[in-house]
């Protein structure tokens, strides 16, 4: 396979997430993870921070994610509700590198968010490490690097990024 | 006794009326919703923010000589530096000449600030070293006197640095008074000290300044805003059951500072372990806590290992030692919205697995992301909307009025914050404008 397949058969893959995420199908978006995943959203200010050594925004782990998932398709998650109407541009992808750890991914994403009459700017770098499965890939790794220098014109983050 | 103070000395002025009504016969406490969206930020800086020691930042944040962090500090863009002599100082980021900044990055170590508009070039300790083509200054100009501002006070609580722009004001140990006491409690955890984790959490709510006060040490709202939290708790093995006999306290500690602390029902790295964890972890904790029991004898080592704090001082440091220690400050931007930074306080030298642990922990409640401080946020601003209604006109503050020793499910630690605010809001001050609602 050429790199340029590869390319086509992820930019498919990371489109079809971004549906999902952008239509709340929450549960089918946690299926594409391995159970050793990990989701994390650093603080902008230590974008190549570690789990272990740096505070992140968001340091998941698939039974952590799997919660985060649960409580935002439940009822008291008031952040969320109602729900934010988002909408991702996905662009840029390059594959990074194929080793056994599967294939390291780059993509830029820009992500408007309306709720209540506020309109926020999401925008950055996906970093994937996928794998490959049945059918396509699974997630091993996602870790959305905001270009925002702080979260000053967003407030929050409570939804998946 | 009724306190109906505020705006109302010396003005004689039927139209100026009480933000704040404490009436202890009645049970009654009430704050006029105007304190939240009436234009009276600039009064409340003079009022209330230069009259008072404010957070500044970390001593771990400017290890080594000429370190620098800049941020904005209440309002103001500062720097506060480790100067090449190794004085902390905290320095008014803006040229004695026209006013720019001569800082322009946020953190990073220099010598020299030189202002990019007209290159006047100064020392770290403030002094100004030269002005470009000096051939043209005028025959009065004395380099010495202008140097970059400094505020009059500035002292050091442990690693804390606070400022102070009341040149007359008690010093700061003085000032926070028994909040010392509560204090100490949090930074006892750590035996060479603490340091801030690197990673911010730097945000804005479109709500007043004040509403984030009163949430941060407000356990009424714990149950129903964060259901959610339990609920993960629950599920995963989370939950730490205090017992029938479950200690809680709200408490003013005087000068506006207050305190809410009580047994906790979480899982904290220093230290109450709960499955959560994993079973790996809870010989790590166990020896946390054997260490506390050998430094403090078993009574104040249980109370700093298995009850929560969440401590304010007066006007807008919260640290919280919850699920983690959370150092958070903020300031009005403008009557309807706030600017926040938090950072993770930890004790320097803790193993890689406690840290890891404490993070974890800190992001299952806290930040923007964590799963409860968004829908914090969201229910400010709520309220912040709500104030649109001005026909309701007070908030109520009075629960646990009645109790001889209030909770933590009472108003009483938020009352404490409020008759400071009240007090200063209200006295007389030829320096202040006059109270505008």
């Amino acid at each position: 396979m050429t790199t340029n397949t590869l390319r086509l058969e992820v930019e498919d893959f990371l489109y079809r997430e971004a549906l999902l995420l952008d239509s709340w199908r929450l549960d089918e978006w946690l299926t594409l993870f391995t159970p050793d995943a990990t989701y994390g959203v650093p603080a902008p200010d230590a974008p190549e921070g570690s789990f272990e050594e740096s505070l992140f925004v968001i340091a998941d782990d698939l039974p952590r994610l799997t919660d985060r998932v649960l409580q935002l398709m439940g009822n008291e998650a008031w952040a969320e509700r109602p729900r934010s109407r988002t909408r991702r541009m996905i662009t840029n992808v390059m594959i990074e590198r194929e080793t056994d750890d599967g294939i390291e991914v780059w993509s830029n994403f820009a992500l408007f968010r309306s709720r209540l009459d506020k309109i926020s700017v999401f925008f950055g770098r996906n970093n994937y490490l996928l794998a490959r499965a049945e059918g396509g890939f699974s997630i091993r790794r996602r870790r959305a690097v905001l270009d925002l220098e702080s979260l000053q014109s967003v407030g929050k983050i409570s939804f998946i990024l | 006794m009724s306190i109906a103070s505020a705006g109302q000395q010396g003005t004689g002025s039927t139209s100026v009326r009480p933000w704040v009504v404490e009436d202890t016969n009645a049970g009654r406490f009430d704050v006029r919703r105007a304190a939240f969206t009436s234009n009276i930020v600039s009064d409340e800086m003079l009022r209330v923010f230069d009259k008072s020691w404010v957070y500044v930042g970390h001593e771990s944040e400017i290890p080594n000589k000429n370190d620098f962090v800049a941020r904005i500090v209440a309002g103001r863009p500062v720097i506060l530096v480790r100067a090449s002599d190794g004085s902390v100082r905290v320095l008014q980021n803006s040229c004695s000449h026209r006013g720019a900044e001569v800082c322009r990055e946020s953190r990073g170590n220099a010598r020299l600030f030189v202002c990019p508009y007209h290159a006047w070039t100064y020392q770290n300790d403030g002094l100004l070293r030269g002005t470009s083509f000096p051939d043209g200054v005028s025959k009065g100009f004395d380099r010495k006197r202008m140097g970059l501002k400094s505020p009059p006070r500035v002292e050091t609580y442990r690693d804390l640095i606070f400022m102070s722009f009341d040149r007359d004001i008690a010093d700061l140990p003085t000032y926070l008074g028994r909040a010392k006491e509560i204090l100490d409690l949090i930074l006892d955890q750590a035996e060479l000290g603490m340091e801030l984790v690197e990673g911010t959490h730097e945000y804005s709510i479109d709500a007043n300044w004040k509403l984030l006060i009163e949430n941060s040490i407000d356990g009424y709202h714990a149950p129903s805003t964060h259901q959610r939290y339990f609920d993960f708790l629950n599920r995963n093995a989370g939950s730490v059951d205090p017992g029938s006999a479950r200690f809680s306290r709200g408490i003013d500690l005087g000068n506006g500072h207050a305190v809410m602390t009580g047994d906790a029902r979480f899982p904290r790295p220093v230290a109450l372990w709960a499955p959560m964890m994993g079973e790996r972890a809870k010989p790590q904790i166990d020896k946390v806590y054997a260490r506390l029991v050998e430094r403090f004898g078993e009574d104040r080592a249980s109370q700093i290992a298995t009850r929560s704090r969440n401590l304010f001082i007066f006007p807008n440091l919260i640290i919280n030692d919850v699920q983690a220690i959370t150092v958070r400050t903020f300031y009005p931007v403008r009557p309807e919205r706030m600017s926040v930074i938090s950072w993770a306080l930890a004790p320097r030298g803790e193993s890689k697995e406690l840290r890891k642990l404490r993070l974890e922990s800190y992001l299952s409640f806290l930040g923007p992301g964590g799963f409860a401080t968004p829908d914090d946020v969201e229910l400010l601003e709520s309220c912040q909307r709500g104030f649109a209604n001005r026909e309701a006109e007070w908030s109520d503050l009075s629960r646990g009025m009645s109790d001889a020793e209030p909770n933590a499910l009472g108003e009483e630690q938020m009352r404490a914050f409020w008759r400071q605010w009240n007090r200063m809001m209200s006295a007389p001050e030829s320096q202040a404008s006059e109270i505008r609602i």
